[in-house]
């Protein structure tokens, strides 16, 4: 049921261009950047953190967890374009399973999610931030963990588009919100109630928590993290597997 | 032995009826023309030989294959160029027939070969290493032949493999496909709405608002329309009209400045017509029956032609655009 070279082949494919698409791997590096010091570096002189790190500190796994969230949701709903211009239709003619098309689109996104992560990453010395080799590979590992499942998301929404012009509807009414209400800006505990809850329903609330509980292993406070960091795994564990499920079914079901 | 054989395939869309009780087959190693005008059911019949529509009742085989129970040795079996192209301009010509060539599994011994002799086949082996987009509509269209080859199907589906293209890369293309059946022993199921394309088909059907109306060789199904048509040109086209009425077995009518004169032999016609009018003739010319007059006298109707190509074109290139600056 699940074949190596479809696999193989959508994810070289995948690879290629996004190494090829030089303004894709800039603007997906630099949005991350924008917001860490233009929009973390302002609330830190008007957020003020307890526990002893600033703002854009505090700010920093939300960041990763953007990164991770917009290059996965992006990677994920090229599939829409795929439809659009034709080239999925000549995955659904080959002799390939449904399963392996969705694997093989899934770990695409994890793959360039992942690499980008780890750019991010590096950047950590210049935040005052201290981070052991363990801890570096924990937040990668975590990272690509939460690819893999915003990954399996955004290709169950584009299954549900047939062009891109249903692009910035994704972007506003999905990809934003979830981004705003995952803890990464503002602790959830400190949500209002209705809020609370919707960040709770919020598959990103778990990455972020995760990334938390990697990089402030230690730190007991406000900013930190809100869940135990095996719930945040299992969270995510389930919501893969539910949506690598529905992705396969949605696939099967249009033919 | 039969390369596709259809048996009573109809498929329906919430009532509307795309296919209605089609049956044919086609014979290994022969081009297979399926003709009719837009929406006539061309297409879905291909997408359900091709496993991706399922039909609402019917059977079909292709290369002996059931495509309801074994879609998956069907695929291996067939190589499809869809109407719109489904091509990754992203990607370079090689990289797209070598992706191809792996989900096809074709094995690594002999994957690059294959692919070389794909590009060889439709002469596009120089330009391997260029990237899609760069292509012009017809280079496109031969490396998606080239792609749905390489593989070695043993029946290749083409759906409107011309159109949109210019009259010139049109005739290249022919010129690749008619080499097929020989060369590469490929069965050819081609749809198309021009008929003058559908000349070059060992066999024919014409497909009507889902139904099969008639099959046959090209000149089978000009044998049905009669015989031959002569045009005249007179001095005095009333008098020459009376005088033909007047003979026996001859009919005759004004078209366009022409006499219009249907006859069963027009070589044998011609002589006696001319003996007939004396000096009043100025020009002969006579024509067979072309599949468009078999169209014509079946669905009394003509084909359409090209009325979706501007704006298909208009469609892709604002895609195009769009692609381009609207990306997050």
């Amino acid at each position: 049921m699940i074949e190596g070279r479809t696999i193989y082949v959508i994810l070289i494919r995948e690879i290629k261009k996004f190494l090829r698409e030089r303004s894709r791997l800039f603007s997906t590096v630099a949005r991350p950047l924008i917001w860490l010091f233009f929009v973390g570096g302002g609330m830190s002189r008007v957020v003020p953190m307890k526990g002893g790190v600033t703002y854009i500190q505090f700010f920093f796994p939300g960041i990763l967890a953007m990164t991770v969230l917009f290059s996965s949701i992006f990677s994920a709903i090229s599939i829409i374009w795929d439809k659009e211009f034709g080239y999925m239709k000549e995955m659904l003619v080959a002799p390939v399973s449904r399963t392996s098309i969705v694997l093989g689109k899934t770990l695409s996104g994890t793959f360039v999610s992942t690499l980008q992560a780890v750019i991010i990453l590096l950047l950590f010395p210049f935040l005052g931030f201290r981070l052991g080799p363990l801890g570096f590979f924990e937040a990668v590992a975590v990272s690509s963990f939460l690819a893999f499942s915003i990954s399996a998301i955004g290709i169950f929404i584009a299954t549900f588009y047939e062009s891109f012009e249903s692009f910035s509807v994704i972007m506003n009414f999905i990809v934003m919100p979830m981004f705003f209400l995952s803890g990464a800006m503002y602790p959830v505990h400190s949500m209002p109630e209705i809020l609370k809850t919707i960040s709770r329903l919020n598959p990103l609330t778990y990455g972020v928590d995760a990334l938390k509980n990697v990089i402030f292993p230690s730190l007991r406070a406000d900013i930190t993290a809100d869940f135990p960091f095996v719930f945040d795994l299992l969270v995510l564990l389930v919501v893969s597997l539910v949506f690598v499920v529905l992705d396969t079914l949605a696939f099967r079901k249009r033919l | 032995m039969y390369a596709i054989e259809v048996d009573r395939l109809s498929k329906h869309y919430n009532g509307l009826v795309a296919v209605d009780d089609i049956s044919f087959q086609v014979p290994e190693g022969s081009i297979f023309g399926f003709l009719g005008p837009n929406g006539a059911g061309k297409t879905t019949t291909i997408n359900i030989l091709c496993t991706i529509v399922k039909p609402t009742s019917g059977n079909a085989k292709v290369n002996g294959f059931d495509c309801l129970k074994e879609p998956d040795r069907v695929r291996q079996s067939i190589g499809i160029v869809f109407q719109d192209t489904t091509l990754d301009k992203d990607l370079t010509a090689y990289e797209n027939l070598l992706y191809h060539a792996i989900l096809y599994n074709v094995s690594r011994r002999v994957r690059r070969q294959k692919v070389e002799d794909a590009l060889r086949f439709v002469d596009l082996f120089d330009r391997r290493d260029d990237f899609v987009r760069r292509f012009s509509g017809g280079m496109k269209r031969r490396l998606e032949v080239a792609r749905a080859i390489v593989h070695q199907p043993k029946v290749l589906f083409l759906d409107e493999p011309t159109i949109g293209l210019d009259p010139q890369s049109r005739k290249s293309l022919w010129d690749f496909i008619i080499r097929l059946p020989e060369e590469q022993g490929v069965t050819v199921f081609m749809t198309t709405h021009y008929m003058d394309e559908a000349e070059v088909c060992h066999s024919i059907a014409i497909i009507d608002k889902g139904k099969i109306i008639a099959a046959g060789s090209p000149a089978e199904l000009k044998k049905q329309v009669g015989g031959d048509v002569i045009y005249l040109k007179t001095t005095d086209n009333q008098e020459s009209i009376r005088l033909i009425r007047n003979h026996k077995g001859f009919d005759a009518e004004l078209k366009d400045d022409e006499i219009f004169v249907p006859v069963t032999k027009g070589d044998a016609c011609i002589p006696e017509l001319i003996k007939l009018l004396g000096d009043r003739v100025t020009s002969v010319r006579m024509q067979r029956p072309t599949l468009n007059d078999v169209f014509i006298k079946l669905t009394g109707k003509k084909i359409r032609e090209e009325v979706q190509d501007s704006s298909d074109q208009l469609r892709e290139a604002i895609r195009a655009y769009r692609r381009r600056f609207d990306r997050g």
